[in-house]
């Protein structure tokens, strides 16, 4: 009896490590696990109040084959996490003309965090695939919006992989790998 | 060319201005040409930057080279070399493939290097590549004269002299025309055979000639010339040596047989589908439409003509995931993988056809390396060396071949249909990561561009681009069959 105790006690603790192990420990089955040191849900804690700084944020050029830099105030954010969230609230923020964003309107950051090798991870809304315009241009053109945003801004950050409503995704509209973090690319900006 | 060494190698240039020649100095192995010949034959400023760079001017855009990297920057976009620059005294050489791979991406008119010849052709001068082959049907001679591109020509004869004359600004033909002991072996019918001016090519014939019939065969991109001896009813001569002339060996590939051909099997890939409309433009047009009726027409044209197997991702309305797509072409061993797409721009004003290429990060290909420990044991014993390559990253083994085809593809859609201001892009594509073989993705035109909308949807334009890639595609595989001369 006591034997059989142990036995079914041993299965409930093995059964118990291989789920944790399957759906806590290594969520990203073979790509670089790395464990995230901090999450934040979206929308962020406001910042104090007024402190502001200067961040490269991009839209679609003129002609709207590439990116173009606009340096843009932004809220002040404690730490490489907490910057990293006010940079990407404010990038995909609505903007007027002459500014034209990559982002679709309606897109919103549920949240984003960051691995100590500096891979950030931004998910975001459905409105990211589902307003998108498509073609390989504008798919380019939103992604990399958002992996220069916080790469070009953050030297602790070195590459970008953008999630959709918490999960991993092929590509936004048919064209860009994205089940892997993508590097810092300034040939997509002006 | 026939006539043309100055002192030394060169590459002779031939524009509608005239011809001229730039030297050529051999390091390594490798043909270089000089970077300041370069830059007054073709009005380039070239200069020297403090931290080591060189960059090169040409109308506002500019290529960046660097010493000891066997790479440029055009445009912002990175090109291969085969070697990086390299300096002589205090000039800067580098190597002639960069004309074809990066000038002709900034210059303006067409540049078509062909290395073997040590030709350079610019802009619309019509300079077909001839080679001449010999045999002797039972009693007769037979000089068979291929012309790529195709150029007509007419035979004439003045006194004995058989005169072909090309309609062409110039011919790219081998010296001699025929080696010397082809030329024995045809010694009954064709004394001597050669280019008699830039056009022209004057066969003086032999002893045993009778009469010659002309035929032209006309072969996808080539024309072919036949022309057939007959012999002398009285025959004066005593036999001569070379008494049934043994089959001559082919003196160069033979550019019309197809079992020779570098390609035999290509993927197109009509994008999304089903479901998937892909981009839908004001008036209702769907990319997944647009993309299936051009690749039809594709396989249509190039199937006909060349006798070269198209495979198509889809024929019909449905969804293919895109791992599946470029599974295909993998399984089926594709020579070649174009997928097709119409483009969006939240500017409506874009507009023009893009070629995208895959693009791969540092360590991406990092990982691509084949690792030199790579092992396995083999039947019967022993151990041999295996390259391992993540069947994601397959493609950075094929992206010189991938750069060159969309070089010869954005050519040819130049001349058909309005490119983009930025007509060969990189970005890190799905379909074309995996794909193991040269592979490129064509956006045709901007649906989101109400006036682009018109025109991608009228058959002028899906036939127009069908016609472009039936061209890339000859040029792409005679580039192929010569040894990859670019």
């Amino acid at each position: 009896m006591d034997r059989r105790v142990s036995v079914a006690i041993g299965i409930v603790f093995v059964a118990f490590v291989v789920v944790w192990l399957m759906f806590v420990s290594t969520p990203r089955w073979f790509s670089r696990p790395q464990k995230p040191v901090a999450a934040a849900p979206a929308p962020a804690p406001p910042a104090p109040p007024g402190r502001k700084i200067k961040a490269r944020l991009f839209y679609v050029s003129e002609d709207g084959t590439r990116l173009t830099g606009v340096e843009r105030e932004i809220a002040y954010g404690e730490g490489p996490l907490e910057q990293a969230r006010e940079i990407i609230s404010a990038q995909i923020a609505p903007v007027t003309e002459p500014l034209v964003s990559a982002v679709p309107p309606g897109t919103k950051l549920r949240a984003l965090f960051m691995t100590e090798g500096g891979d950030a991870y931004i998910d975001l809304s459905r409105e990211v695939t589902a307003a998108h315009t498509g073609g390989t241009l504008d798919e380019t053109l939103t992604v990399y919006t958002l992996v220069n945003a916080l790469t070009a801004n953050l030297p602790a950050i070195t590459s970008v992989q953008l999630l959709v409503e918490g999960k991993e995704v092929d590509t936004l509209s048919g064209h860009v790998d994205l089940r892997r973090p993508l590097s810092k690319n300034l040939a997509w900006v002006q | 060319m026939s006539s043309q060494t100055p002192a030394g190698p060169s590459l002779t240039v031939l524009a509608r201005e005239g011809r001229r020649a730039l030297p050529i100095a051999m390091v390594s192995d490798q043909e270089f040409v000089a970077l300041d010949d370069l830059a007054a034959a073709f009005q380039l400023t070239v200069h020297e930057e403090s931290l080591g760079a060189i960059t090169v001017t040409y109308k506002g855009k500019t290529i960046v080279l660097t010493p000891e990297q066997a790479l440029a920057s055009v445009a912002g976009r990175l090109v291969s070399l085969p070697a990086p620059p390299s300096r002589s005294g205090r000039r800067w050489l580098v190597p002639v493939e960069f004309i074809s791979r990066a000038l002709t991406l900034v210059y303006d008119a067409r540049l078509d290097l062909r290395k073997p010849s040590r030709l350079l052709v610019v802009g619309d001068v019509r300079v077909p590549r001839i080679l001449v082959r010999y045999d002797s049907p039972g009693a007769g001679g037979r000089l068979t004269i291929d012309a790529t591109p195709r150029a007509n020509s007419t035979v004439t004869q003045e006194g004995e002299r058989i005169l072909v004359k090309f309609d062409a600004d110039a011919l790219d033909a081998p010296t001699p025309l025929l080696p010397p002991q082809t030329l024995q072996a045809a010694a009954p019918f064709v004394r001597d055979i050669r280019v008699a001016d830039n056009t022209t090519i004057a066969i003086d014939p032999g002893p045993r000639f009778g009469g010659f019939r002309a035929a032209a065969q006309p072969a996808d991109a080539t024309a072919r010339l036949v022309i057939d001896f007959v012999s002398a009813q009285t025959d004066t001569t005593p036999a001569p040596p070379v008494p049934a002339a043994p089959q001559p060996p082919p003196e160069v590939p033979p550019a019309l047989t197809p079992p020779a051909s570098a390609i035999r099997t290509i993927a197109v890939d009509p994008g999304h589908g089903g479901e998937d409309d892909g981009v839908r433009g004001a008036q209702g047009t769907k990319e997944k439409d647009l993309a299936l009726a051009v690749a039809r027409r594709v396989k249509g044209i190039v199937e006909g003509r060349l006798g070269i197997r198209v495979l198509l991702t889809r024929d019909d309305d449905r969804n293919i995931p895109l791992d599946d797509r470029t599974a295909l072409a993998n399984n089926n061993k594709a020579d070649l993988f174009i997928s097709l797409h119409a483009n969006a721009s939240v500017r409506r004003s874009a507009a023009g056809a893009t070629v995208f290429l895959a693009a791969f990060d540092d360590s991406d290909t990092e990982a691509a390396r084949p690792a030199p420990g790579d092992r396995v044991p083999t039947f019967g014993g022993g151990l041999r060396d295996i390259e391992l390559v993540p069947w994601n990253l397959a493609q950075t083994r094929h992206l010189t071949q991938s750069i060159e085809f969309a070089t010869i593809l954005e050519q040819q859609l130049r001349n058909r249909v309005p490119l983009s201001v930025h007509p060969i892009d990189r970005a890190p594509l799905r379909v074309l990561e995996s794909a193991n073989m040269p592979a490129v993705l064509l956006e045709m035109g901007f649906l989101s561009n109400a006036e682009q909308e018109k025109q991608l949807m009228v058959d002028v334009f899906q036939v127009g681009v069908a016609q472009s890639i039936y061209e890339a595609v000859v040029r792409f595989r005679d580039s192929l069959n010569a040894g990859g001369g670019r």
